[in-house]
């Protein structure tokens, strides 16, 4: 293990891998820091959906930055990442979730985004296996560049990119400290080695805040268990991934043919909690099957957990803390953390490797929680 | 075993990809599982994850004790999605 390095990412997954892969590529000398295996948070339990419909502003310009890096992203790491642009078909309900569409859908297209208002007569036209009635939609909105992308792939690739351009990227290796000299970072103890270091980035998801807590900063990230199943592997039936926010539904057909999806439990609790429930089965059966009633001949393989880790605003945490030079934050992702890599590792590189800075990470910077009016991300799912 | 003998029959994997896959790099056995699927079908690794232990101890040298085994996940054997969305019991 090295002794010293410009930078120490704390997490690896998605967020700290492709933010390795950017600062190798700047000539930065990063270590990444993994207590457990590459992708073994909330990356390698996400449900690999890539969106651009966002309800605030910033979050739809970030997203569609991020969807123009992704389509270069095989080619520029050298290995399939396996993105499909099917795009996403967002169920509306009723009258007032139609009004809140068509004020998304103006401010989209001011950005120049390409998103359509549906007709429930035309819903079935992008996704046939849709039961209009029984999902009890009047209409959608449809981004045909949305889409969805191997998470497990795409952090693989960015190791491994980043492993050819000098990062080191160690595993199983867990942080137990950080030290401070006079108001700046040191080093990072693990449980293998101190690491020497005058920069630290926090990307480790929901133990975010437990590794803020290590030099007394506090964050406000709540972790919240999701779940998500996986049936049976299926031909090809439909190519966008399907989403309402009332239900808070989501789910699409993988690559390999498995249609995946999730739908918050009745009564969510927050919390470190990782074990499956028998009500998500329940609940998230009754409402596929809702939505699409040719399914409940289909089997069910697997169902797993994975962590929300949740903002006040459901927006990330990017940036330096005000209280500790070299601590970065790269975390709160509220369950975007892979849509939004390509994009987030791309400002936090620039940050950290060429003190670039921008209006988009003073906006996400920890300190907007301080006594000022919050503009919450209203489209969330899962 | 020949090499192209077929480790994971749910999604296909030789024992040849497998040792491919640990040369490129990928020994940890969770890491191997996402990168390649074996143990996400239907029989949940209940076949081919004995398997990959034997080739991973052999090509790394590290003891079966020091892998982790991957979860099971529920509903360990595949069940009907209608089955599980109905509250009548059969009768």
């Amino acid at each position: 293990m090295k002794n010293k390095a410009d930078v120490v990412i704390i997490g690896g997954g998605v967020s700290g891998c492709s933010l390795a892969y950017m600062l190798a590529n700047k000539g930065i000398d990063v270590v990444v820091a993994e207590k457990n295996y590459l992708s073994s948070g909330a990356t390698g339990g996400c449900g690999a959906g890539i969106r651009q419909q966002w309800s605030t502003k910033e979050n739809t310009e970030l997203a569609i930055k991020s969807v123009k890096i992704f389509k270069s992203l095989s080619a520029k790491l050298g290995q399939d990442i396996e993105l499909r642009q099917g795009g996403y078909l967002i169920a509306v309900h009723d009258a007032k979730e139609m009004k809140q569409a068509e004020k998304n859908v103006n401010m989209q297209h001011s950005l120049g985004l390409k998103v359509d208002i549906l007709d429930s007569n035309d819903i079935n036209d992008v996704v046939p296996v849709l039961d209009v009635k029984g999902m009890a939609a009047i209409g959608a909105t449809f981004c045909p560049t949305d889409g969805h992308a191997n998470p497990f792939k795409t952090t693989f690739a960015y190791v491994n990119a980043a492993r050819k351009n000098g990062a080191e990227i160690y595993t199983h290796t867990k942080v137990t400290d950080i030290k401070t000299i006079k108001g700046k970072i040191s080093a990072v103890k693990t449980d293998k080695g101190i690491i020497k270091t005058n920069t630290v980035v926090n990307a480790a998801g929901v133990w975010s805040k437990k590794i803020a807590e290590m030099v007394d900063i506090k964050i406000p990230n709540v972790p919240f268990r999701k779940e998500i199943m996986a049936t049976e592997r299926l031909k090809p039936m439909f190519e966008a991934m399907v989403i309402s926010f009332k239900d808070g539904i989501y789910f699409s057909q993988q690559e390999e043919g498995q249609i995946v999806g999730g739908i918050p439990i009745p009564g969510e609790k927050k919390g470190y909690k990782t074990l499956p429930t028998f009500s998500f089965i329940q609940h998230m059966s009754k409402t596929l099957t809702r939505y699409v009633p040719q399914l409940k001949h289909i089997n069910m393989l697997r169902h797993w957990t994975g962590f929300y880790d949740v903002t006040p605003d459901a927006r990330p945490i990017l940036g330096e803390v005000k209280e500790l030079k070299g601590f970065i934050q790269c975390n709160g992702f509220s369950g975007h953390g892979f849509m939004l890599s390509p994009i987030v590792s791309q400002i936090l590189s620039d940050f950290i490797a060429d003190s670039k800075t921008s209006k988009i990470l003073e906006s996400l910077n920890v300190n907007r929680f301080k006594g000022k009016k919050i503009d919450h991300e209203m489209y969330v799912v899962g | 075993m020949k090499k192209s003998a077929i480790v994971c029959r749910c999604e296909d994997i030789t024992e040849e990809e497998v040792i491919k896959t640990i040369e490129e790099g990928y020994t940890d056995l969770e890491e191997l599982r996402r990168k390649l699927r074996i143990g996400m079908g239907p029989c949940q690794g209940r076949v081919c994850i004995p398997m990959v232990i034997k080739i991973l101890e052999k090509k790394t040298g590290k003891k079966i004790s020091k892998i982790s085994i991957p979860t099971s996940r529920p509903p360990i054997t595949p069940v009907p999605l209608g089955t599980m969305a109905s509250d009548k019991d059969e009768k």
